[in-house]
């Protein structure tokens, strides 16, 4: 059985998930020296400027040009080394996808793209800087593993586990500062995704920001008597289809939720486990084939149907559809 | 240093061997690209016999050099020179582009058979080669990084970027190689998409550049030689062909870009490669 994974006592505690890889980075290069950096001009908003800063002989710039930093992040591992690639997801990933493909997973090289201010989140940039698609682009490719953490905490076990895993690996980072979810003796760990609240009713899982709102719906839940199961599925490829399989069986209905498209996104990735292994009734919350708009963070989450209160009301939904 | 006339003859040589493959394999697949690397024998065979640091023993050394083949459609003539080189068997050049063959329709890295990298999607190489010299640098390797492109190659964007960074880094240790025959997929490039002066253009971007006659073994090899002396720039060598060159039928056309010999196209083709060297 899969255990409740330790929630932190500084529940009123936010930092970025961008800040919290830039410190990780850090740490990480401090211990390893086969860690080379690059960015695309945007090392201050992404956090690689620590890095930077520490390591100006293992960080590269590469300039508004991100294609060319994804084939320059190829060619040095081709040394031995393991590169880390950031700029805003919406760069990283949509511009330069074809060479993600090419040089990085066609080969299989062993490239981490971090890409930050993914989803609806990065707020007033509007619509163009909203990525809203990334996890479809990564975790369509063959060899590449696709990470989206939830926290500060979260955030620097996929760092570490990014660097532990041979191969390309896609983390998802945000630009707005979200709660802190786990204590610090929370491990990540490949393929394996976790039990943050035991129910029975129905089963929410999320990834990213909206994990903190599943939580916050699961109490809301509880105050209509119904009980939750909140899962975190960090890791969207390789899946926990144990976990997603066990919790269809126990909760008999599955809501997802996401800060990005419903179509080929982390719902889609869900489902495909359920329709394969043991379907029940569904439904996935995220953006439903629109793009977003320039505003606050909170107020995006809430106008497009991703906070909490929503996602409570749609779980209710859900549970109708249950056989009974 | 000029190349000696024994090594010339016998780059030439070579060169026309590697030819005399490129039509069979191409032949044998009933599909593929003739016409680019017929063109590219030349420089080609002078680079990798007189140049290019890898051999079957090396093959898997840090501190050889690296070669990127960035149009990589025309891999043919690359297999070739690797089967020159003693890194891929004979038989297994007749497998190009068969199930389950590693000689894929574009390379796909394999360095047990001296392939560095998967290349195919133009645009790509140059930036995966200046990252292997960047790499090399970093980690104190004496390798060179030799990479290929195109005029026709040289329309996609990426290659620009490629060319700033190279030479913002200061890129001594890379060399690019650009097969400008005026002729791509669609026709003359002069008419698709003119490219214009490329060592004018990769000078501009802060490289050493100079244009060749891509079929002059000496001029390439002379080419090749300077490119190493040059310690803080990454060089580019233009080197003008003829596509198809040695096959009456297929030069200078672009019918011959990605068109495989029929048995009667190929016997022709075979005799007019098989006339003597100079």
């Amino acid at each position: 059985m899969h255990q409740l994974a330790p929630l932190s006592d500084g529940a009123d505690k936010f930092i970025a998930t961008r800040a919290a890889y830039g410190k990780a980075l850090l740490e990480l290069g401090n211990q390893h020296q086969d860690v080379i950096v690059l960015d695309a001009d945007l090392s201050g908003s992404t956090k690689t400027a620590v890095f930077r800063k520490a390591h100006p002989d293992r960080f590269f710039n590469c300039g508004v040009a991100e294609s060319n930093m994804m084939g320059t992040a190829a060619g040095l591992a081709c040394s031995g080394r393991t590169v880390f690639a950031s700029s805003f997801a919406m760069f990283a990933t949509g511009k330069a996808w074809e060479p993600i493909r090419q040089t990085i997973c066609v080969p299989s090289m062993n490239v981490k793209i971090c890409a930050s201010h993914a989803g609806l989140t990065v707020g007033e940039d509007g619509k163009s800087h909203q990525m809203l698609e990334d996890i479809t682009l990564m975790r369509v490719l063959p060899n590449m593993k696709v990470i989206v953490p939830a926290d500060s905490v979260e955030t620097a076990e996929a760092v570490r586990l990014a660097y532990e895993t041979p191969g390309p690996v896609y983390v998802r980072l945000s630009r707005a500062s979200t709660p802190v979810i786990f204590g610090d003796d929370y491990r990540l760990e490949l393929g394996r995704g976790s039990l943050l609240r035991e129910g029975s009713d129905v089963c929410i899982a999320a990834c990213g920001v909206e994990l903190a709102e599943a939580l916050i719906a699961a109490d809301i839940l509880a105050s209509r008597n119904i009980e939750a199961r909140v899962v975190n599925l960090a890791c969207i490829d390789p899946i926990d289809v144990d976990l997603i399989v066990d919790s269809a069986e126990r909760c008999g209905a599955i809501l997802t939720a996401e800060e990005h498209q419903i179509r080929g996104g982390f719902g889609d990735a869900v489902a495909q486990a359920v329709v394969r292994h043991h379907p029940v009734p569904m439904d996935l919350v995220g953006m439903d084939d629109s793009f977003g708009q320039s505003g606050p963070a909170p107020d995006l989450i809430r106008h497009y149907g991703l906070d909490g209160a929503s996602l409570a009301d749609r779980a209710e939904n859900l549970i109708k559809r249950k056989k009974r | 240093m000029t190349l000696s006339r024994e090594k010339a003859t016998n780059i030439r040589k070579v060169a026309r061997e590697v030819r005399l493959d490129v039509v069979r394999m191409v032949h044998a697949a009933a599909c593929g690209h003739p016409g680019g690397p017929l063109g590219m024998a030349d420089f080609m065979t002078t680079l990798f016999l007189e140049h290019l640091n890898l051999t079957a023993e090396n093959r898997l050394d840090d501190d050889r050099d690296r070669f990127v083949l960035g149009n990589g459609h025309t891999c043919a003539g690359y297999y070739a020179l690797l089967a020159q080189k003693g890194l891929i068997s004979k038989d297994t050049l007749l497998s190009f582009r068969k199930m389950g063959s590693p000689l894929q329709g574009h390379p796909n890295r394999n360095l047990d058979l001296g392939i560095d990298f998967s290349t195919g999607s133009l645009g790509t190489g140059l930036s995966v080669a200046q990252g292997m010299a960047l790499g090399a640098r970093l980690n104190g390797w004496d390798s060179r990084v030799y990479c290929t492109s195109s005029d026709g190659e040289s329309q996609e964007g990426q290659i620009w970027e490629a060319a700033t960074s190279a030479a913002h880094w200061g890129l001594g240790n890379l060399t690019v190689m650009v097969d400008f025959n005026n002729i791509q997929i669609d026709g003359p490039m002069r008419e698709v998409m003119n490219v214009r002066d490329l060592e004018a253009k990769y000078k501009a971007f802060g490289w050493h550049a100079v244009t060749v006659d891509g079929h002059d073994v000496v001029a390439v090899d002379q080419a090749l030689c300077a490119a190493k002396e040059v310690a803080e720039q990454p060089s580019a060598i233009i080197a003008v062909t003829t596509i198809g060159k040695g096959v009456s039928y297929m030069e200078d056309t672009s019918d011959w870009h990605g068109c495989a010999p029929n048995d009667e196209q190929l016997a022709q083709a075979l005799e007019e490669l098989s006339a003597p060297v100079s």
